[in-house]
Formats: structure tokens, C-alpha cells, sequence
């Protein structure tokens, strides 16, 4: 039966060409989108953990209520032993101390005295314990204009634009003019060891990265840290996060010290909350688009076979067949245009997926004063969803044009056959 | 309106005299009540404002995790000289401050580096302190930079006050208005309220420890509070206040800094 449709539709290409293109097409849509959004989304959600909000975060709860002004004097104090007890109750997680801050750069002149000044924000991170990770969170290899990164606690990253500003070469010494965990000035002298450019301009209009260790002992912060960051070993997992932030906060529930540690997690910062949602939506919003969009356009190619159709339909009921042989051959047929079109389109997709998953495109031209953390270059992300996200929703449609195209076949009248024929 | 000009040109016409009284009077009072608050504020600035001055003061930060108790030595000129220099905390002592005009030069001695501030960053927190480098250093005369009325009378912390609202003449001001309670005797303000030019408060200041020193009342503590800022205010407190002092000329030069 199946090899005698199979026969029928390479032979009669007219009946199965269409449905046969539009379904892998479809397919082949649905897998390519799919795939680019995810590896958008998850790109930039993967991005802002990195650089600002981690998977989850744990902080003093004062800390909490004030966070966007960065207030270094409600940092957790002995956040050393807190990072031990993190990595060792939440197995696979990795916990870093990040220091955020603001400060002005002052470049001397020969004299010592200022030279020029900026602005800027800067981040403290592990930049030199071996196996560190911090320094691909944070792209810097990549991100590298000129230069290389710290060797040494007393040197720093500027950004490119800030260095070129403010006439700032490596090697340069120049001054950080801040603000200690008490209040009181701070003055460190760092070292130009490079420059970097993030992709976004209200980073790269100025900004700082020394080392965490450097960070501390200007600020007068050793043992503290005004934000721990917590990053699980794969991708943001919402389940995970949750349990985790609600298993530690447990331990605090009774506690009324307003300098206790407190877990958020990334969706309760930065309204990553609605991104992360719209990112675990994304699959579903696809299969709802192309089943809808798709059943459309195959019930109306089915319609037109049916049409199409009608003399050998006919001729098919004159001869003695059964209205339903005739529906279910119908049905079996769409399930082979289905199978072959998923099939084909599904693996074209992956095959265009991989590609831009492995090339990406490059976007930052496209938002040359973005104030938001974007990935530069635009990557598809191959998912196991993308195996079925286009297949299934791809067999289902062409059957189901199938199935509403074909009910045409239990309204013929056989009476009327000879007529409808011209015989 | 029509009816009182018809009522005072009636009077006029009727009874010159006792019209003419009556507008001499109305406008006597209306130059001595502004006179008394121009009056009032230069008053304020005699006992506050000097030609120089040389001050010891300490400052107790006091913030959600405890205070921090800060100690320096200013010497000040007009209100475009002043130079300070901190003697406590350890971590602190050695540094200085000097400003010319509208600079400011701040010199390290850990990164033994000065480095120069101006501009809004002159309004910044001084010392993690409700004080703005400004304020630390600045003495400039309240009558060269707002018009005043009396707004009322009235008692705070057990003294008769003027209640005088100050409005900013110039550009260069932080506050754009102030109301500001003047001791009735002692012309010295006990409480002062800042508000930015859209009304918003800003910082509010308490006087305290009014001491006579020579010819003039002084308040010797203030407790400054920046209502933008955490933190239950900064007490700054002068134990030791010399005013119309010479000053080698040296002390005003950046030289000094690295001394």
C-alpha cells in the first residue's frame, strides 16, 4: 500500500511537489527561527549574567532595597567563608565576589598633577587566581582592542573610546579616584595593561576592570564584597535557581539583621524577569505560529488537489471504491508529503542553524549607541527542541489540511458521477 | 480694584492729609520690614562670615553601620581660599585639600598624587559626610547670594526665631532657596532647610553649642543631614576657632599640598 502512494506521488509530481515545498520550507523556517531566537535570548540573558545580575545573586538584604546605587558600605562582611559554604552546599555552582563601583580616572601629567579626567564605572573581578572564569564571562580575551590582560593586581582595563579620549596609552599610569567601603577617599595608581570594547556604548563610553584583590585593598574591602554571584554549570535554569534562592533564604527566615545575606535571582533584577519568560515561550509561540500559519496554507494546497482532484476522485468512486479508502488513502498520503517534507525541512534547518550558530552575525553596527548589554555578533542556538519544533508541527499541518480538504470526498452522490464525469 | 481707587482718590480728594499719612505709613512699613530682613541676614553673616579664619573640627558620620569619626585643620580666606588638612583617621591623615576659586586640589599622600576637582563634583560628598566639599570650605556671604524675606516668627529648641526665606540672586548657588529660623538675639541661625529650585528638600542643617566668640555668636556644632543620603546625618563639630588671623600666604599655593 505505502510503496504503491510512495509510487503515485513520485509519478504524479503535481500531487505532491507543493504540499511536499511548502511543508519543508515551513519546517525549515520553524527550525531556523527557532533556533535564532533561542540562541539570541539566551545569548543576551547569558550575557547580563555574566556582567551584572549572575544566574543569582547574594547580597546583604539592606544591600537589596538600594542595589542600583551600588552602596559599598552595606556589603556583605566575611564574604570569603559565605563563598566556601555556597560552592560546597549547592554542588556544580560556581560563586565569585564582585565589587561594582564608580570612580573618576585622573591621568598625571609630568608633574603629578592632573592631566585629564573621566568618569567611570568600573568591576572588580577575579582576574588572576588560575582557572579563573571570570575573564571569559566577561568576553575580555575577545573584547580585547590593545594590549593584554592584568598580570598584576595593579593594573587595569580601560575601554578603548575612554582611553582614546583621554590620550591614555599602555603602560600609562594613571589614578583611581573613588570612594572607600567606609566612605572615606580612595587613591590608587593602576597601569594601562589594555583596552576593550564591550559593544555597548554606555560601557565603552568608560569603564574600569581591575582585579578583585586590587579592588579590595583600595576600597578597604577584604573579606567583603557587595554582591556574590552564582553561576550554574550550563545554562539559566529557572527550576534550579528557584530552589536553590529558596533553600538559602530558608536559612535566614527567622533572621531580622538587616545586613543578612539575601539570594535574588537573575529574573528579580533588571526586568530579565519578562526576557526569561519570553525566552521559555519562545517554542511555543513557534509551534502555535507555523501549526496556525501552516494548516492554512496546506488546507488550501489540499483543497486545490481536492479540486484538482475531482475527475480522479470520481472516477475512483465509479470504479467501486470506498468513500473512506479513497479519505484514508488521502490521509496517508499527506502523512508521506509530511513525513518527507519535516523530514527535509528539518534537516536544512539544523543545517542553516549550525551554520549561523557557528558564524553568527554580526549586529553591532546595528545598534552603535545601545545602552543594554547585547551580544555583538548574533548567534542561532541548536537546541534538541529544534528537532521536533518544525517536525511536528509539520506532519500535523499537512494531515490536517488533509483531513478537512478531503470530508469534500463523502459529499459526492455516486448518481451523480456519470454526470460530473461526462461520460 | 476699581472701587478702591475710587475710595482712595475720594479720600485723597476729601482728607489729603490723613491719605497722604496713610501712604507715607504703608510705605515706611513696607522699607522697614524689608529693611529688617536684609537686616537680619547681614546680621547672620557678620557672626558667620569673617575675612579669614583658622578652625579644628571633627566630623562623626553617623551611618547604618556605625559612625566614623573624622579630624582636620582648615585655614580659610574669604570664600576662595581654603586649604584643610585631615589629622585623623590613620587612613586619612596626610590628606589635603585646597581650594583657589571655584578648584579644588586634592592631594594623597598613599599615591603621593594631586589630583584637581571642579564643577558639580565640588557638591559631592566629602568624606562619604551630608557635607559638600563646598560647604566644608566655602565662606561666602549669604547677602551676596540670596534675597531674603521674613516669612514669621516663630520658637524652635526654646528660642524666638525669625523664620527668613532666602531666595538665590546668583546662578552659582547650591540651593536654590533656603528658610532658614535666626535666633532673635543672637542673629544666629538655628535651623536651616534647602530645597533645589524645583522645591524639592535637599538637606537640612541644626545648630547647636552657640558660643560667643569675641564680638560674634558662632555656632560651634552643626548637624548637617542629606536627605538623598543613608545615614542618620553628620555632626560637625568646631573645637578650636580663631578668626582675622594672619595666614602665611604660602598656605593658599599648591606647594603646600606635598608639605
Amino acid at each position: 500500500m505505502i510503496r504503491f502512494l510512495i509510487k503515485g506521488l513520485l509519478k504524479d509530481r503535481s500531487r505532491s511537489l507543493i504540499p511536499l515545498i511548502v511543508t519543508s520550507f515551513g519546517v525549515m523556517i520553524t527550525v531556523v527561527l527557532h533556533s535564532w531566537l533561542t540562541g539570541i535570548m539566551s545569548e543576551s540573558l547569558e550575557l547580563n549574567a555574566n556582567i551584572t545580575t549572575g544566574h543569582m545573586k547574594v547580597m546583604t538584604k539592606a544591600y537589596s532595597e538600594v542595589m542600583d546605587l551600588s552602596p559599598l558600605n552595606l556589603s556583605i562582611i566575611g564574604a570569603d567563608s559565605l563563598v566556601k559554604g555556597l560552592k560546597k552546599s549547592y554542588a556544580g555552582t560556581d560563586w565569585v565576589k564582585r565589587i561594582r563601583f564608580g570612580g573618576l580616572v585622573d591621568v598625571p601629567d609630568e608633574k603629578g598633577e592632573t592631566k585629564a579626567q573621566g568618569p567611570v564605572v568600573g568591576w572588580s573581578l577575579d582576574l588572576l587566581t588560575k582557572g579563573t572564569k571570570e575573564i571569559e564571562r566577561f568576553n575580555l580575551k575577545k573584547s580585547l582592542i590593545s594590549g593584554s590582560l592584568p598580570k598584576k593586581t595593579d593594573e587595569g582595563l580601560l575601554t578603548d573610546v575612554f582611553a582614546k579620549r583621554y590620550n591614555i596609552g599602555i603602560g600609562d599610569t594613571f589614578l583611581l579616584f573613588s570612594n572607600t567601603f567606609e566612605g572615606s577617599m580612595s587613591f590608587t595608581n593602576f597601569t594601562v595593561a589594555g583596552t576593550i570594547r564591550f559593544g555597548s556604548e554606555a560601557i565603552d563610553r568608560g569603564a574600569l576592570i581591575i582585579d578583585i584583590k586590587a579592588a579590595e585593598k583600595s576600597f578597604n574591602m577584604e573579606d567583603s564584597a557587595p554582591e556574590i554571584l552564582g553561576f550554574l554549570e550550563h545554562q539559566y535554569d529557572d527550576e534550579k535557581v528557584n530552589l536553590i534562592s529558596e533553600d538559602f533564604n530558608s536559612l535566614y527566615r527567622n533572621n531580622d539583621d538587616e545586613f543578612r545575606p539575601y539570594m535574588i535571582r537573575m529574573r528579580d533584577q533588571n526586568d530579565m524577569g519578562s526576557i526569561i519568560d519570553y525566552s521559555q515561550a519562545i517554542g511555543t509561540l513557534m509551534v502555535a505560529i507555523f501549526v496556525g500559519a501552516m494548516s492554512v496554507v496546506l488546507w488550501n494546497a489540499g483543497l486545490l488537489g481536492g479540486l484538482r482532484r475531482y475527475s480522479e476522485f470520481g472516477i475512483r468512486l465509479a470504479m467501486g471504491e470506498e468513500k473512506i479508502a479513497i479519505y484514508k488513502s488521502l490521509i496517508y498520503e499527506a502523512i508521506l508529503i509530511g513525513l518527507i517534507g519535516s523530514i527535509t525541512g528539518t534537516i536544512s534547518g539544523l543545517g542553516i542553524s549550525y551554520y549561523l550558530q557557528e558564524k553568527g552575525i554580526d549586529i553591532s553596527n546595528l545598534m552603535p549607541n545601545s545602552s543594554i548589554l547585547m551580544p555583538q555578533i548574533a548567534r542561532a542556538n541548536i537546541t534538541i527542541a529544534a528537532l521536533y519544533i518544525g517536525f511536528i508541527p509539520g506532519l500535523v499541518s499537512t494531515v490536517l489540511g488533509a483531513v478537512i480538504s478531503g470530508i469534500g470526498i463523502f459529499k459526492r452522490k455516486t448518481s451523480m458521477l456519470f454526470k460530473e464525469l461526462e461520460v | 480694584m476699581k472701587l478702591k481707587n475710587h475710595g482712595l482718590s475720594n479720600l485723597l480728594i476729601k482728607r489729603p492729609i490723613i491719605a497722604i499719612t496713610l501712604i507715607v505709613l504703608i510705605l515706611q512699613c513696607g522699607f522697614i520690614f524689608g529693611q529688617s530682613a536684609d537686616d537680619i541676614l547681614s546680621k547672620v553673616d557678620l557672626n558667620l562670615s569673617s575675612n579669614n579664619r583658622v578652625f579644628e573640627s571633627t566630623m562623626n558620620i553617623i551611618g547604618r553601620r556605625g559612625s566614623r569619626f573624622i579630624k582636620s585643620k582648615t585655614y580659610a580666606e574669604g570664600y576662595k581660599k581654603s586649604f584643610t588638612e585631615y589629622l585623623y583617621p590613620p587612613g586619612d591623615k596626610g590628606t589635603k585639600m585646597l581650594k583657589l576659586e571655584d578648584h579644588l586640589w586634592i592631594y594623597s599622600p598613599s599615591t603621593d598624587r594631586t589630583i584637581q576637582i571642579s564643577g558639580h563634583l565640588l557638591r559631592q560628598s566629602l568624606m562619604g559626610s551630608d557635607l559638600s566639599y563646598e560647604e566644608m570650605m566655602e565662606d561666602r556671604k549669604l547677602t551676596e547670594m540670596y534675597k531674603v524675606n521674613i516669612e514669621k516668627k516663630e520658637e524652635i529648641f526654646g528660642r524666638r526665631c525669625y523664620v527668613l526665606y532666602l531666595e538665590a540672586k546668583v546662578e552659582d548657588v547650591a540651593y536654590f532657596t533656603q528658610r532658614m529660623w535666626v535666633d532673635v538675639e543672637r542673629f544666629v541661625p538655628l535651623k536651616q532647610e534647602l530645597y533645589s529650585k524645583s522645591g524639592k528638600l535637599l538637606k537640612w542643617m541644626k545648630s547647636e553649642k552657640i558660643q560667643k566668640t569675641g564680638e560674634r555668636w558662632f555656632p560651634m556644632k552643626v548637624i548637617y543631614k542629606d536627605v538623598m543620603k543613608e545615614g542618620d546625618g553628620t555632626e560637625f563639630e568646631i573645637t578650636d576657632i580663631k578668626f582675622n588671623q594672619y595666614i602665611t600666604p604660602s598656605i593658599f599655593s599648591k606647594a603646600s599640598l606635598k608639605k
